[in-house]
């Protein structure tokens, strides 16, 4: 009984979520240090948001209340005062600095990229994603390149995420330090997985560098987020985290298929 | 095939990539990948395909530019149309 109560109560408190939900108004469970930096951005951002608006209806519902026409038919008592204009001046200019603080110490640590172990090369088709991990291929000229297909609703097994699935996921290490060039060969695109704070615009004849580093190991979504073309929506992204040993031998077969 | 068949078919993966070029610090690594190209063959020209730093500077190239671009270079070359000095 204990058991099952466990599994109905706490399960869902407990479980990672790495794709969206529905009618999910708050983030992902982050899975890098970038996106628990954002989600931590966020909630001390919303805490000095809270304490202004209070404040600010506070002031309204007085100001409401004191100066209505009933109770006080000539307003003008007060038409000029430097302390208060000095004190609402800078007041929400601290505020602004104290906020400034840490989103631009986070801003920074985003495209700070620690010396990678891996780099993997994600390409934006019309309408299609595809990868390139050129690091191991023995012979001259020959990559390990796949494309990334969304699977469409008829071919969905049970369990399998509607327009987020893929028939080939990006399968890379946990615990290592990734370098993720993104590009596009025809229209702009946008790589973006929410779970991994990552989201970033793919311009052809342009490279763009993001780090990765994922905590733990699971399987991460993500959509095409630069509006593309006809099926821009069905471009989704699929990042799969194994342990390293995993992720030799994944590289090791795909070497085999080439 | 069984997997250990299948390990010893192919060379010991090994987890390396190119360095960070301080260079190119930027989140845009375009030129890093122009640049790293013409020097892999600036090498070429001074040292030869087999030297080893030449090799290096290769790996590196591949690593981060997209094949499809290293194709239409490639082909610019073997059609004498390419534009850089080496």
């Amino acid at each position: 009984m204990n058991f099952f109560l466990f599994f109905v109560f706490l399960l869902p408190i407990f479980s990672l979520a790495d794709a969206p939900e529905a009618w999910q108004i708050g983030f992902q469970d982050p899975a890098t240090p970038i996106m628990q930096g954002i989600i931590d951005l966020h909630h001390d951002i919303v805490f000095f948001m809270i304490l202004v608006l209070v404040f600010v209806l506070w002031m309204i519902t007085r100001t409401l209340y004191h100066f209505h026409y009933k109770r006080n038919p000539i307003p003008e008592k007060i038409i000029h005062g430097t302390a208060i204009e000095i004190a609402w001046t800078i007041t929400p200019s601290l505020i602004l600095v104290l906020i400034a603080v840490p989103s631009f110490a986070l801003l920074y640590s985003l495209d700070e990229v620690v010396d990678p172990a891996v780099t993997i090369k994600a390409i934006g088709h019309q309408w299609y994603w595809s990868y390139e991990y050129s690091d191991y291929s023995q012979s001259d000229d020959q990559s390990i390149a796949f494309d990334s297909y969304m699977i469409p609703d008829d071919d969905l097994e049970l369990g399998q995420l509607r327009l987020l699935e893929v028939d080939n996921r990006v399968v890379v290490p946990a615990n290592t330090h990734l370098r993720l060039i993104i590009t596009a060969a025809d229209v702009i695109h946008s790589w973006a997985v929410p779970s991994l704070g990552a989201k970033c615009d793919a311009v052809p004849g342009r490279l763009n560098q993001i780090p990765l580093f994922i905590k733990r190991e699971g399987v991460f979504y993500g959509q095409c987020s630069e509006l593309c073309g006809a099926n821009h929506a069905f471009m989704p992204i699929v990042v799969e985290a194994v342990s390293l040993e995993d992720y030799i031998s994944w590289v090791s077969n795909k070497l085999e298929e080439i | 095939m069984d997997s250990v068949t299948a390990q010893c078919a192919t060379a010991p993966v090994v987890l390396e990539t190119a360095k960070l070029d301080p260079r190119f610090p930027q989140t845009n690594q375009t030129k890093a990948c122009y640049v790293w190209y013409n020097e892999m063959y600036k090498c070429y020209s001074q040292k030869g395909q087999d030297d080893e730093q030449c090799k290096k500077i290769k790996k590196d190239v591949r690593a981060i530019c997209p094949d499809e671009w290293l194709e239409s270079w490639e082909e610019h070359r073997a059609n004498g149309t390419w534009w850089g000095k080496y």
